[in-house]
């Protein structure tokens, strides 16, 4: 052991680990409450920090690095540990030293990762976690052997059940304990030679700090590509003794493209024969295995799965809907309060209307959002997810899509946004994008009113073959429309805006484990904050701007009717009208349409406005009779028919009308080119889909 | 020694791996990494209901890989 690192107090420490190996259970156990989340810049890969506090008052910043297998930046997340340890990350501290998780019933693997680290010569301190399950699994790891050999201190934890925090707090208090270990894995003679050679012509002549020629050389030494493509990246002097040492080594028959992972694994084994003793399970399937056998069956898979989906669905509906009305109620009696407080007038009316209902209506959607989170948390913690992922994938593969994609469209029937923020777990950048970019086509549960009154309204209470009733199968068939268009807006998208290659489908299945309610906890605190406070701020000023067109140009006398038609969007409606025309809309529909932007189930209530519908609540009964009187002067025929409401049911399916959907795609994708893209292209289908369906059953009709 | 792709192994079959035959850079990498080098004992575990991915199992862990995939793994059966 080396001790080359001095009594420097560390302030910036990174913790990094396999995925699943327990490094978020850890960071939670280190920082508890204290703890932030943003984003790396330019890229989606969620930052997170947190501060370790000691009792004498003293702190340490602690970086959660993105869970990767190795160094070598397959995936955005991934690239980002490695800029991270690199140094390339702006306004990021390069850390002092790094905590490596490693899961010690899965060693080997993430050895791998240890050994990348300790080549950077980063001062290391191993958690040697879940060591619990590896003694279960009949593995008897020698922890002062293992040390020994790694040249790093290792403290066995078990961070689910906070075993060996102290310890590990107590090692980062001592710097001593925190040291930088020598390279001690090996490679052949030749290449050694070779490599040694090429790092130090990088960094004599290409710019190169050590730590970073170390891997490009390493990278540059493995690469399957001819020295032709590296052109214009590095000196000729360099590429031509990259071309000799190439010629070199494939003359002697090694295969460059495989011997330094093949030499770390040979040192890894070394490491492993001399510390740890695995004891042959007598128990042939493990608990694991027997949950899998059933969860993964052919049909009880498919049973299971949609039967879990089910429970959440109809537990969050039932659940949700009684903070919901809460959240509801206590935005009218907030209005109602500020109401007394500010004098009727302009004022009085963008706080109340604006503003207050504005954000009200959105907030109200956040019990739905922490449930389903709730509910995704425990699902990606027990490990059925990857289950889940796993017996979708075939036909998610179908549309050019991965088995992750399906839980977030699934989370899309709730709410788009929880569906969105959920595709995180996708790997692949482009497979993440295509699915950001088709869930809000999934209907959520902010159609259902608009749903809900032009079925009431329209479609006659009739049963089909005896067990279905007509409303209940319109119901249904909506949902389908927008579950297939965002299905075939998928494969769209993958085969003609997003080509290339995607990265292999590979997927680790980890053992099923008990979920850790205070990891999914702060994930639905973390998660909710996010909405709330990006969302909130978008919507409030969407809110305001709304309602500003909802009111100006004012008239004094009038009925609120007459008053919503005349301001700009009640102008915009009429203005509207021609291109609304082919639809079958009029312009009082064009009205509900603009000022339902903010928010599908708006329309409901600016229907009801516009129809001079006192106190009109959803769906209620005098709006849908309103609605069915109204006589077109020109024809002499009911203006809204069936086919009317139907059109503008498909309407709703497929538009983009949520503005907190487009705040959380801006969040998520880092810009505005992607919420742009996705209004419009959804606006465009929208349309064309309305005037497809109005066609259609006008020639049915005649 | 026949040597065959492991998506050509059944259920509860094992084998060796030989080599990773592809072009794919990066897919070969990855694989290496996660730990299918040469001499590797591999397990498949299962074909998921509707035939694609398989499970596997190496090292002591579970990995999900699709078919295409594992056509690019060179395996000798056992």
């Amino acid at each position: 052991m080396t001790n080359t690192n001095s009594q420097i107090k560390l302030k910036n420490i990174a913790i990094i680990g396999n995925p699943n190996c327990g490094k978020t259970t850890l960071f939670n156990a280190l920082t508890g409450l204290r703890q932030k989340v943003g984003n790396y810049p330019g890229v989606t890969v969620e930052k997170k920090e947190g501060k370790i506090l000691f009792d004498d008052g003293s702190e340490i910043n602690l970086l959660d690095l993105p869970g990767t297998y190795s160094l070598s930046a397959n995936s955005p997340d991934e690239k980002i540990a490695t800029d991270v340890l690199l140094g390339k990350i702006a306004k990021t501290p390069f850390p002092d030293a790094i905590i490596c998780v490693i899961d010690a019933s899965n060693l080997e693997r993430n050895l791998y990762l240890l050994s990348q680290i300790i080549d950077q010569h980063f001062p290391v301190i191993v958690a040697l976690n879940m060591i619990d399950v590896a003694e279960r699994d009949g593995i008897k790891i020698n922890v002062k052997e293992l040390s020994k050999n790694l040249g790093v201190v290792i403290i066995p934890t078990v961070a689910s059940k906070k075993n060996g925090i102290g310890e590990l707090l107590s090692a980062l208090r001592s710097t001593l304990s925190i040291s930088t270990a020598a390279r001690s894995w090996s490679l052949p003679e030749k290449i050694k030679f070779e490599h040694e050679e090429l790092t130090s012509l990088l960094v004599a002549n290409e710019n190169f700090t050590h730590r970073t020629a170390y891997f490009e050389a390493q990278t540059l030494l493995s690469t399957p590509y001819s020295i032709d493509s590296f052109q214009g990246t590095y000196s000729t002097e360099l590429l031509s003794h990259l071309k000799r040492d190439h010629d070199t080594l494939d003359a002697l028959g090694f295969d460059r493209s495989s011997i330094f992972v093949e030499s770390r694994y040979q040192w890894i084994k070394r490491v492993c024969d001399k510390s740890v003793t695995i004891k042959p399970k007598i128990d042939e399937l493990s608990i694991s295995d027997r949950i899998d056998t059933i969860v993964t069956h052919k049909v009880w898979g498919y049973v299971i799965f949609f039967s879990v989906m089910a429970i959440i669905f109809q537990t969050i509906f039932a659940w949700a809907s009684v903070p919901m009305e809460l959240i509801g109620g206590g935005f009218d009696w907030l209005g109602l309060q500020v109401g007394h407080i500010i004098p009727p007038g302009d004022l009085h009316d963008l706080v109340i209307n604006g503003a207050i209902s504005g954000v009200g209506a959105v907030v109200t959607f956040l019990p739905q959002i922490l449930f389903l989170f709730l509910f995704l948390g425990l699902l990606e913690d027990t490990g059925y997810m990857a289950r889940a992922a796993f017996i979708m994938d075939r036909l998610m593969g179908k549309v050019g899509l991965h088995g992750k994609s399906f839980i977030p469209l699934l989370s899309s029937f709730a709410c788009a946004i929880p569906g969105i923020m959920s595709t995180r777990t996708i790997e692949s950048p482009k497979d993440r994008l295509v699915t950001m970019l088709v869930a809000p086509l999934i209907s959520c549960s902010a159609r259902m009113p608009v749903y809900a009154l032009m079925i009431a309204t329209f479609i006659p209470n009739v049963s089909m073959l005896g067990i279905f009733s007509l409303a209940g199968l319109v119901l249904v068939a909506m949902y389908l429309l927008g579950l297939f268009t965002a299905l075939l807006m998928a494969f769209i998208f993958k085969k003609f805006l997003l080509k290339g290659q995607s990265p292999a489908f590979i997927m680790e299945l980890p053992p099923y484990r008990m979920p850790s309610l205070k990891n999914t906890i702060l994930h639905m605190w973390e998660r909710s904050r996010i909405f709330l406070k990006r969302a909130g701020t978008i919507i409030l000023g969407v809110s305001i701007i709304l309602w500003f067109l909802a009111t100006y140009p004012k008239i004094e006398q009038g009925t609120p009717s007459e008053k919503l038609s005349h301001s700009f969007v009640g102008q915009v409606g009429h203005f509207l009208e021609p291109t609304l025309t082919p639809l079958g809309f009029d312009w009082k529909i064009g009205i509900g349409i603009v000022s339902s932007l903010l928010q599908r189930e708006v329309f409901v209530s600016t229907m009801g406005t516009i129809y001079n519908i006192e106190n009109g609540t959803d769906n209620s009964l005098s709006l849908r009779e309103q609605i069915q009187k109204e006589i077109d002067p020109v024809t002499g025929l009911p203006k809204f028919t069936v086919l009317t409401a139907i059109c503008l049911m498909v309407y709703y399916v497929l538009a983009m009308q949520c503005m907190s959907t487009i705040a959380v795609m801006r969040r998520e994708t880092n810009g505005w080119k992607w919420p742009i893209f996705q209004f419009v292209y959804m606006s465009v289908i929208a349309y064309v889909g309305t005037f497809i369906t109005y066609r259609v059953g006008l020639w049915i009709i005649s | 020694m026949n040597e065959i792709t492991l998506n050509s192994l059944r259920p509860g079959e094992c084998g060796v791996v030989e080599n990773i035959a592809t072009t794919d850079s990066t897919l070969k990498l990855r694989l290496l990494e996660l730990g299918l080098l040469k001499g590797t004992s591999i397990e498949l575990i299962r074909y998921a209901p509707l035939g694609d991915p398989i499970e596997i199992k190496i090292r002591g862990y579970r990995l999900s890989i699709r078919k295409e995939e594992a056509e690019s793994v060179v395996i000798s059966k056992v």
